[in-house]
């Protein structure tokens, strides 16, 4: 009865998503100004309804009701509670679920924090956001409805995918979901200025905090997901170029550069028309993603089971969406007045270099992850596009890239000196050039030059943060005076600092992990020991030890330092009752500098097993390094301008000056 | 103006691909073997072990090979069809018995029916590397020189029986013919 | 994943037991050779588990292939040969470093292409842009560098 009581919701959201995608719009275009007031509350409606379909999937979830198709495919009445609810988003159609209910609670949001914005461009924003609401409300109800019941309920539910059943994966989906949606906003405010003809600096101010958030969101989701590939899989890899984890790096890559061009449109006016495509593009790179994990198109380790008719489906939304925003760029944006002019060598430059470096990146990660269907759609074969030709485009493009966001924060906008410029960075220079060359020496191999390549880009980071905040605090006299001026810079500034400083971390794991780390196939049996990386690793035992809803057999490792024991290890080798699948814990000993990583393989006879053991130096730096990004995501929007007094002040100026 | 319906135009031949890929199978690989000699064995039979087939077998007449195994579920949803195949006398069924005991591959027959004019044995599964199997069961159909002309990945359905292979077969018996 | 756990069941069968030893510890006469070997695995694509190499896939015949690959090595195979002796019976797909050949131009080429062109138009746009720079005069330069000096303290960009 709950779970009818679900469907019934989403049947409900679906029709107040059509009021709010339509009539706002329609009131704002023809200026009934009682239509667009109906933005707010149906957005509103259509969140409290989402919200009671997720708590109904819930409530069939945590009661057990295998009498809904999509429970007994996914649960089991043995799954721990968490699990259980985390089951929600296990599988296409409760994920879509919270897809929609993420969709609203973003729109709700907008429509909370934007008291102080034009009504007639909140109500477009929303609209825009109820058509997107519409699309993917029509395919639950048409195509995956959760609350689908079966003729004859089963007495036990199939479970939950075992590779899903990990904290990880708990908040990864959610996390990943807020940051793809999250750019729906940005999207929205873009077609907004653009069906109303407004783009100026303003709509960058609004849009900006929102893009920041969303990206602070996926940043995290994405770096979540490549920790719990890097704990589940057992193949003690962090990255592997699947076109899933591809779906979910290009919208970032494509946000990343938003972020710096919303900037520079928001400061100095330019940029506009290139600003909105990045908007427009952001977010049709995660509804392309969405497409691409759903449909079966490509193969995938980690795909959605996926039906022909779905696939279809998406990509007529896709058409209607991506086409339909991409055609009305083309349409308004030739008569948008390009922006004021800088130099040559100016922060807007430098910008631009790194907008045209990500948006490159951002096509080379399309063209590898479409490649094997364009090869097979032309009739030419199947082919794979794997690691070896990421790795190398990457090496292509991240060494320009990084360069650049060195040099970026130092130089003054719209006109800057090369030879001052030069002045206050051929220190910085210096040291990254010889921190490259110490280890090229070092190594004298071609991995050894990629390895040098990451961290001389991560020492030139870090050391052109300290050149910025210096030429900062140089007009302060004295410790205080300079403290002063450190404690009077922005957030923004320091959220800038923080996010490039995590790109430096992340440079040294990536490097360190390619290179240094060591990896060993064993076959040990009880009371072998092996070394691995400097370190003993002593093969106690394999016990057998049943879990709520699997049996394991839990072997211990304890890990010797010079004779001192440091670290126990339980790789386990878990197979689940109800599916029969088996799975790899593996078990890992954290540490700031190194990893140590064992995975149990298959048993060999005689009480012995094969095992993998690995030593990775520097792995968490990886993590790390993604945590401090988003941490200066949250710095920036925390920023003392998106504070409301002088928020309001700005909009309402904005509105009086400049009438839409 | 061009500048800015590009994106638009990119995206839109992007869709047309996306079209195309749905009609597509990702995990269907097609075999660089095709149109190349089969691949040369010799290998024991399964119903006389003490003696071998080899590529002879396969030469002067259109001819088709059904890798199987006894642990195979695919197989045994399309053993009706590699039947009705061999029933209708369009060309000899060889069957190439894949990493499987042979009392359960003679089990298995004995219980569903062997429509095979002879099975070859490979047991530890080097044939099947040679001849590019990836999994069971697999279909080859060879011309009357002995090069294969098709293969069929995955159980063949009677739609897949009456619209493939069967058209393929008659095609390279006219061809051989002429 | 789950497709694929569904599609190795259905071309595999259930009964089949389960060989999966992905972590076989072969012996090598050299640190170098095992690095070689682990190296050459994690370019080779494993073909019923669809994406993951042979180095990492459980599958049966993931297991007969490394099998294959360590033999060959043996034999004093190069990679090279042993990759061409998988591509002659499974195609390109087998490998993750796609081959050049005209069909992949547009793969390994696009991208630095993109890179250039991605320079061309942005230095093209940028003398665009400059025209009026030059037009300023000292002291005009100066103030405009006094009024941004005061802008960049208060934000990040």
């Amino acid at each position: 009865m709950i779970a009818e009581l679900g469907h019934f919701a989403v049947i409900l959201a679906l029709l107040l998503a059509v009021v709010q995608g339509v009539v706002p719009l329609v009131g704002s275009l023809r200026g009934y100004v009682n239509w667009t007031a109906v933005a707010r509350p149906a957005a509103t409606g259509q969140f409290v309804f989402l919200a009671i379909a997720f708590a109904a999937l819930a409530h069939a979830f945590l009661t057990d009701q295998f009498s809904v198709a999509y429970v007994a495919q996914n649960s089991n009445s043995a799954l721990p509670l968490a699990y259980k609810f985390a089951a929600i988003w296990g599988a296409h159609e409760g994920s879509l679920l919270l897809w929609v209910l993420i969709l609203a609670g973003w729109t709700v949001a907008v429509a909370a924090f934007s008291r102080n914005l034009p009504e007639i461009m909140v109500a477009r924003v929303i609209s825009v956001m109820g058509l997107i609401s519409i699309g993917f409300l029509s395919f639950i109800l048409f195509t995956s409805n959760p609350f689908d019941r079966l003729m004859r309920a089963p007495a036990e539910g199939r479970d939950l995918n075992p590779l899903l059943q990990d904290p990880g994966l708990v908040i990864h989906p959610p996390l990943l979901y807020m940051g793809y949606v999250g750019l729906s906003v940005a999207f929205a405010f873009a077609l907004a200025a653009l069906a109303g003809g407004r783009l100026d600096s303003t709509w960058a101010r609004w849009s900006r905090p929102w893009t920041t958030v969303a990206w602070m969101f996926l940043t995290l989701g994405i770096s979540l997901g490549s920790w719990w590939a890097y704990n589940e899989l057992g193949w003690g890899g962090w990255w592997f170029w699947d076109p899933v984890e591809n779906a979910s790096l290009m919208p970032w890559l494509v946000a990343t550069g938003l972020m710096h061009s919303l900037a520079v449109t928001e400061k100095r006016g330019t940029f506009r028309s290139w600003t909105v495509l990045l908007a427009i593009l952001a977010f049709s790179l995660s509804l392309l993603g969405t497409f691409l994990v759903r449909s079966g198109v490509l193969t995938s380790v980690h795909a959605f089971a996926t039906d022909p008719t779905r696939g279809l489906y998406i990509l007529a939304f896709l058409i209607v969406v991506v086409g339909g925003s991409l055609a009305l760029y083309a349409w308004r944006s030739p008569t948008i007045a390009s922006g004021t002019r800088f130099g040559f060598l100016s922060r807007e430059s430098l910008l631009l270099g790194n907008n045209l470096l990500l948006l490159a990146i951002t096509a080379a990660v399309l063209l590898g992850t479409l490649y094997p269907l364009f090869y097979d759609a032309m009739g030419m074969g199947k082919l794979s596009v794997g690691f070896p030709w990421f790795n190398a485009m990457f090496l292509l493009f991240a060494p320009p890239l990084g360069v650049l966001m060195g040099i970026g924060p130092i130089t003054r906008w719209q006109h800057d000196d090369a030879q001052s410029l030069w002045r206050r960075l051929r220190l910085a220079c210096g040291i990254a050039v010889l921190a490259f060359l110490a280890f090229a020496l070092y190594h004298h191999s071609v991995d050894g030059l990629k390895v040098a390549l990451g961290m001389g880009l991560a020492v030139w980071i870090a050391a052109t943060t300290v050149v910025s905040l210096r030429s900062r605090v140089r007009a302060g006299t004295g410790l205080a005076g300079k403290w002063r001026i450190l404690r009077r810079q922005s957030r923004s500034y320091y959220g800038m600092l923080v996010a490039h400083l995590g790109i430096a971390v992340f440079a040294v794991g990536v490097a360190a992990v390619s290179i240094w780390g060591e990896e060993r196939d064993v076959r040990l049996g009880p009371g072998d020991e092996v070394q691995v990386g400097g370190y003993t690793f002593l093969f106690r035992e394999v016990a057998k030890v049943d879990g709520p809803n699997y049996r394991s057999d839990m072997a211990t490792v304890t890990v010797l330092n010079d004779g001192t024991p440091i670290a126990t290890l339980n790789p386990e080798k878990r197979r689940y009752n109800a599916s029969g699948q088996v799975m790899t814990e593996s078990g890992v000993d954290v540490g700031f500098t190194r990893d140590l990583y064992v995975a149990l393989g298959e048993p060999l006879g005689d009480g012995s097993w094969s095992v993998r053991i690995y030593d990775k130096p520097f792995v968490r730096w990886i993590w790390g390094g993604s945590i401090l990004m988003a941490l200066g995501g949250l710095l920036a929007v925390s920023d003392r301008r998106y504070r409301v007094a002088r928020y309001k002040a700005k909009a309402e100026q904005a509105l009086h000056g400049k009438p839409a | 103006m061009i500048r800015y319906l590009l994106p638009l135009g990119i995206f839109l031949v992007l869709a047309v691909f996306f079209a195309v890929g749905l009609q597509r199978d990702p995990s269907e690989i097609p075999s660089p073997l095709v149109g190349k000699p089969a691949p040369e064995f010799q290998l024991p039979r399964l119903h006389q072990p003490e003696r071998a087939i080899d590529n002879a077998a396969l030469e002067g007449e259109v001819s088709v090979v059904n890798v199987w195994a006894s642990w195979c579920v695919g197989c045994r949803e399309e053993h009706e069809v590699v039947k009705a195949l061999a029933n209708s006398g369009a060309a000899p069924v060889y069957g190439l018995n894949y990493k499987d005991a042979r009392e359960d591959a003679l089990r298995w027959l004995s219980h569903f029916g062997d429509p095979y004019t002879a099975i070859a044995v490979d047991r530890d599964g080097d044939v099947g590397i040679d001849w590019g199997v990836y999994g069971v069961p697999e279909t080859f159909i060879l011309d009357a020189d002995g090069v294969i002309r098709y293969k069929h990945i995955g159980p063949m359905s009677e739609t897949d029986l009456r619209e493939k292979i069967l058209p393929v077969i008659r095609e390279l018996k006219t061809e051989a013919r002429s | 994943m789950i497709r694929a756990l569904l599609l190795a069941l259905m071309l595999l069968g259930t009964a089949m037991p389960v060989a999966a030893l992905t972590m076989d510890s072969y012996e090598f006469e050299s640190e170098a050779e095992r690095e070689r070997f682990r190296e050459l695995l994690a370019e080779l694509r494993c073909l019923v588990c669809q994406n993951e190499s042979l180095a990492d896939s459980q599958a049966d015949l993931a297991g007969d292939l490394r099998e294959q690959v360590y033999e060959q090595m043996q034999q004093g195979k190069t990679n090279g040969e042993i990759t061409e002796y998988l591509v002659a019976r499974y195609g390109d797909f087998v490998r993750y470093r796609p081959p050049v050949t005209p069909g992949t131009y547009l793969l390994w080429f696009g991208p630095p292409v993109i890179l250039l062109l991605g320079l061309f138009f942005a230095v093209r746009l940028l003398r665009g842009r400059t025209g009026q720079e030059q037009q300023l005069n000292e002291a005009q330069r100066r103030r405009a560098a006094e009024l941004l000096d005061e802008d960049d303290r208060g934000d990040g960009h």
